[in-house]
């Protein structure tokens, strides 16, 4: 039994084909990444228009979901906000599947705090301080910010269950691979992330910056102390200036023929980079898209 | 002749009823052993997956004694159960804590002092309150209590053991409510007479009579209530803050066996350590729970055959 909002309805979008009953419909498997899952799900209503024989079938569960998916070849495409490692590549292989990586997107990991909170931009040294296992930071004194509702001064770190590839990029980006410091809330989802910071003063979170709502603020993030501070944008993520940007992929096992790289073609074509830049995730390439 | 052939016929002809008579039994019996075919088919699965991890990279020094449960770790897993069995034990203390006066003084309502239409009524509310799912309550916990919690007591964060053992409170008492009253139920009404023909008060009647007789009962309700809270997962994940921590107080957050392996099983490659690992969970919290209902039903073994004593 999994819970969490945003991965247990791990709803399968069937798309209505206009003469489904003359020919067999094909279904592409899709699973896997929690942070693309809205941006999956909105492609896939949106194709059942572009070619009725096709439905494309959804559902989340979090990268290592779709890659272990992927490695026991029961999907056609898997959804990950991270790269496969050397190891599940191989059992892939092992498994008689060859992944190709599909680059459809960027997403800015933002660093979410409670609306009342001051702090005006964070440099990584000082995430790191916080999330690290050796890191110092402990109070929000400690970063000279005083908080309206948080008396304790304790920082509230909210975090990720430890198989998300949120968390694995966070990790690798932040902590340079040094463990988090134990003692953080592990939501089950991206969305439970900002929806816990909203609700807590005290709190520090990370998570796509698609999942960003008004009662959050997104301070700017700062690569290394002399650097520009950035604040998470589609521009910023795009050109490479927001420090925490990560790459959504899709993989494929060897590469795509028939249906699926016709799905694919228009996932990174113009209509479908135009979705996703609809619902706050920035394009893989530099798409003008008319409103 | 003609009539013992006819009659001798009859008794070797298995017709539409004797095969229906087979099927039934056949039925029957696979339903009342399918039970134990269950159970034994659960704990060889369960088995099998962790038994693995405890032979060959667990630590019993680790995974009892260290908090650090990090799986996933780049540079080195480690597998520290402690925070997770502590953080368990502390939600379903709590809610033990909250639910046993209340479960107890409702079955002692219940089954005492309530009479006709009030008695029906609260019946089906408590049955009611056991019907609602445990997500719903999680979705309480998580989304109202916490903001709650944190402007009454002015803490950093309201998922907690407070948060967790009060919702785990609340869901355990209908259960432990309904097995109290068939307890205080099963005391026989002679008791009662005889205590309020020597003049006994109802006060006394109930104290120094019913409970006692029912005693056996009453503990079995509260250790099915334990095993309840126990087994929770949904309630604890949502409402515990899900946050690997010894907690000092009530206020500070804490991480479940159950919510661990619920969080982490879905991702988690198959046959790797940490997927073993979380099977070992498995294993701990199936022996705990299996020790706490077999008590529990050992000791309602003992009322039910100490009633037929009493009430030949």
């Amino acid at each position: 039994m999994r819970r969490s909002m945003s991965t247990l309805v791990s709803v399968l979008v069937i798309a209505c084909g206009g003469n489904a009953g003359n020919n067999a419909r094909a279904v592409i498997q899709n699973k896997g990444s929690d942070t693309l899952i809205t941006v999956a799900q909105a492609w896939a209503e949106a194709y059942s228009t572009v070619d009725g024989q096709v439905a494309v079938a959804v559902s989340g569960g979090g990268s290592g979901t779709g890659i272990s998916a992927m490695i026991n070849g029961t999907v056609d495409i898997a959804n990950s906000s991270r790269k496969m490692t050397e190891r599940e590549i191989e059992a892939a292989r092992a498994n008689g599947n060859d992944p190709v990586e599909h680059l459809v997107g960027h997403d800015a990991l933002a660093v979410y705090v409670h609306a009342e909170n001051p702090v005006g931009q964070l440099t990584l040294q000082q995430l790191a301080g916080i999330y690290g296992a050796s890191g110092p930071l402990e109070r929000w004194s400690q970063l000279d910010v005083t908080i309206p509702g948080c008396d304790s001064d304790e920082i509230v770190r909210v975090s990720r269950q430890n198989n998300s590839g949120t968390f694995a990029y966070f990790r690798e980006a932040v902590l340079e691979n040094e463990d988090f410091k134990l003692g953080s809330h592990d939501m089950h989802g991206s969305k439970d992330v900002v929806h816990l910071v909203a609700q807590t003063p005290c709190a520090i979170g990370y998570s796509g910056m698609a999942y960003a709502i008004p009662e959050v603020r997104m301070p700017c993030v700062m690569g290394s102390p002399g650097d520009a501070c950035v604040t998470p944008s589609i521009e910023s993520a795009l050109d490479g200036s927001y420090p925490i940007s990560r790459p959504l992929l899709m993989y494929t096992s060897g590469d795509p023929a028939g249906q699926v790289k016709a799905y694919l073609d228009w996932v990174l074509g113009e209509t479908g980079q135009c979705i996703m830049l609809e619902l706050g995730y920035t394009p893989a390439i530099p798409t003008q898209c008319v409103e | 002749m003609n009539q013992a052939l006819d009659r001798s016929r009859d008794f070797d002809h298995r017709g539409r009823a004797w095969y229906l008579d087979r099927a039934v039994t056949v039925f029957v019996f696979i339903g009342g052993t399918s039970a134990i075919l269950f159970i034994g088919g659960i704990f060889v699965f369960i088995a099998r997956e962790g038994l693995g991890f405890v032979f060959s990279e667990f630590d019993a020094g680790e995974f009892f004694g260290s908090i650090a449960w990090r799986p996933t770790s780049v540079l080195d897993a480690t597998y520290g159960a402690l925070a997770l069995i502590v953080g368990t034990a502390s939600i379903t203390g709590l809610a033990m804590v909250v639910s046993i006066p209340f479960s107890l003084a409702a079955a002692i309502f219940i089954g005492e002092f309530a009479r006709g239409r009030v008695r029906e009524l609260l019946k089906v509310l408590v049955e009611l309150l056991a019907a609602i799912p445990s997500v719903v309550w999680g979705f309480i916990g998580f989304s109202i209590m916490n903001s709650l919690i944190i402007d009454i007591f002015e803490v950093p964060i309201g998922l907690n053991v407070l948060n967790a053992g009060v919702i785990l409170g609340l869901m355990a008492a209908p259960i432990m409510t309904t097995i109290a009253e068939d307890a205080l139920k099963a005391v026989p009404d002679g008791y009662r007479e005889a205590a309020e023909a020597l003049g006994a008060t109802r006060w006394q009647v109930i104290r120094k009579v019913v409970i006692p007789a029912a005693k056996n009962g009453l503990v079995a309700a509260v250790l099915l209530g334990v095993g309840r809270g126990f087994g929770e997962t949904m309630v604890v994940l949502m409402a515990s803050g899900h946050s690997i921590n010894i907690p000092d107080s009530v206020f500070d957050s804490v991480r479940a066996l159950t919510a661990t392996i619920a969080a982490e099983l879905g991702e988690t490659a198959v046959g790797s350590d940490h997927f073993r690992a979380l099977f070992t969970l498995g294993i701990l919290l199936f022996l705990v729970t299996f020790a706490i209902n077999l008590t529990a039903d050992t000791i309602m073994r003992g009322i039910r055959r100490k009633g037929q004593r009493a009430n030949p």
